[in-house]
C-alpha cells in the first residue's frame, strides 16, 4: 500500500522551551520510525495567539509535522497525543489526496492555457509585457498564495 | 456611497443611478456582480493553515460568510468550509466571538 501523507499540528503551552519542543518532536520521530513512516518536514510556527482560550491558555507554540506513513501509525500518534498532557491541542489531517487534486487542476489549467495560446498562434508561455497587467500576473499571484500557505 | 459623489465613484456608477431614477423603482440599488475569489485569483488550494485568507470569509461574529454574500462558487465554498472548520479546531480562527 502506498504511503499516505498526513499533517500533524499540535499546540504546546507558550512557556515551552525549545528543548521541550525538540524532545516531543523526538518522541514523534521515534514512533514514526518504529512504524515505518518518515517525517517529511517539520515546521515550528513559534508562539502565536490562540483565536480562543483553550483551558487557561491564550497563546501557544504551534508545531507542524508532515508525515508519510500508514493510518495505523497516525492512529498510534493520535492515541499518544491524547495521553500527553503537555500538548494543549492537536490535529491530524490527511493531505495526499487533496494535494494530488490541486496538482492536477494546476497542470490542467497550465496545459489548457498553452493549448489555447498555440491555437491562437502564440507561443505557449506568456511573454513579458504582454496583455493587461491585471490579468498577466496570475502566475505570480499563485506564487504569492503558496508563500502564505506554507 | 453618497449620491452626490457619483461622478468620482468610477465605472458608470453615476449613470446607473440616473437611469434608475428614470425607470422608477424597479431596481433601487446597483449591485456589483459577485465573482468567486478563488476562481478569479486561481487559488487551487484552500488551506486551513492560511488564516489570513480564511479570515476574509469569517466576519466578526465568527460565522462562515454565506455564498450569497461572498459570491464564492459552490465548489470553493465547500472547500472553504472544511478549511475554516479545520482552522477552528487548532484555534487559528474563532468559533464564536461576542
Amino acid at each position: 500500500m502506498a504511503d499516505r501523507q498526513y499533517e500533524l499540528v499540535y499546540i504546546l503551552p507558550p512557556e515551552t522551551t525549545e528543548q521541550q519542543a525538540t524532545e516531543l518532536h523526538d518522541q514523534v520521530a521515534a514512533v514514526v520510525a518504529r512504524m515505518n513512516g518518515q517525517i517529511e518536514k517539520t515546521e515550528n510556527w513559534g508562539r502565536r495567539k490562540l483565536a480562543y482560550e483553550i483551558g487557561h491558555f491564550k497563546e501557544g507554540v504551534y508545531v507542524l509535522e508532515v508525515i508519510n506513513g500508514s493510518g495505523d501509525l497516525m492512529k498510534e500518534i493520535d492515541r499518544r497525543f491524547k495521553v500527553i498532557d503537555q500538548v494543549i491541542r492537536h490535529m491530524i489531517v490527511r493531505v495526499d489526496e487533496e494535494k494530488r487534486v490541486v496538482e492536477r487542476t494546476r497542470t490542467k489549467r497550465q496545459t489548457e492555457s498553452e493549448r489555447r495560446r498555440v491555437k491562437r498562434g502564440l507561443p505557449p508561455q506568456r511573454q513579458p509585457g504582454e496583455g493587461r497587467s491585471a490579468m498577466g500576473d496570475d502566475d505570480t499571484d499563485d506564487d504569492r498564495y503558496d508563500g502564505v500557505e506554507v | 456611497m453618497a449620491f452626490g459623489q457619483g461622478r468620482s465613484g468610477g465605472r458608470g456608477r453615476g449613470d446607473k443611478k440616473d437611469k434608475d431614477k428614470q425607470q422608477g423603482q424597479r431596481r433601487p440599488m446597483f449591485r456589483r456582480r459577485k465573482v468567486c475569489k478563488f476562481c478569479a485569483d486561481k487559488i487551487d488550494d484552500i488551506n486551513y493553515k492560511d488564516a489570513k485568507l480564511l479570515s476574509a470569509f469569517v466576519p466578526e461574529r465568527g460565522k462562515i460568510l454565506p455564498r450569497r454574500i461572498s459570491g464564492t462558487c459552490a465548489m470553493h465554498q465547500r472547500k472553504l468550509q472544511t478549511a475554516i472548520k479545520r482552522a477552528r479546531q487548532i484555534a487559528l480562527i474563532p468559533y464564536v466571538t461576542d
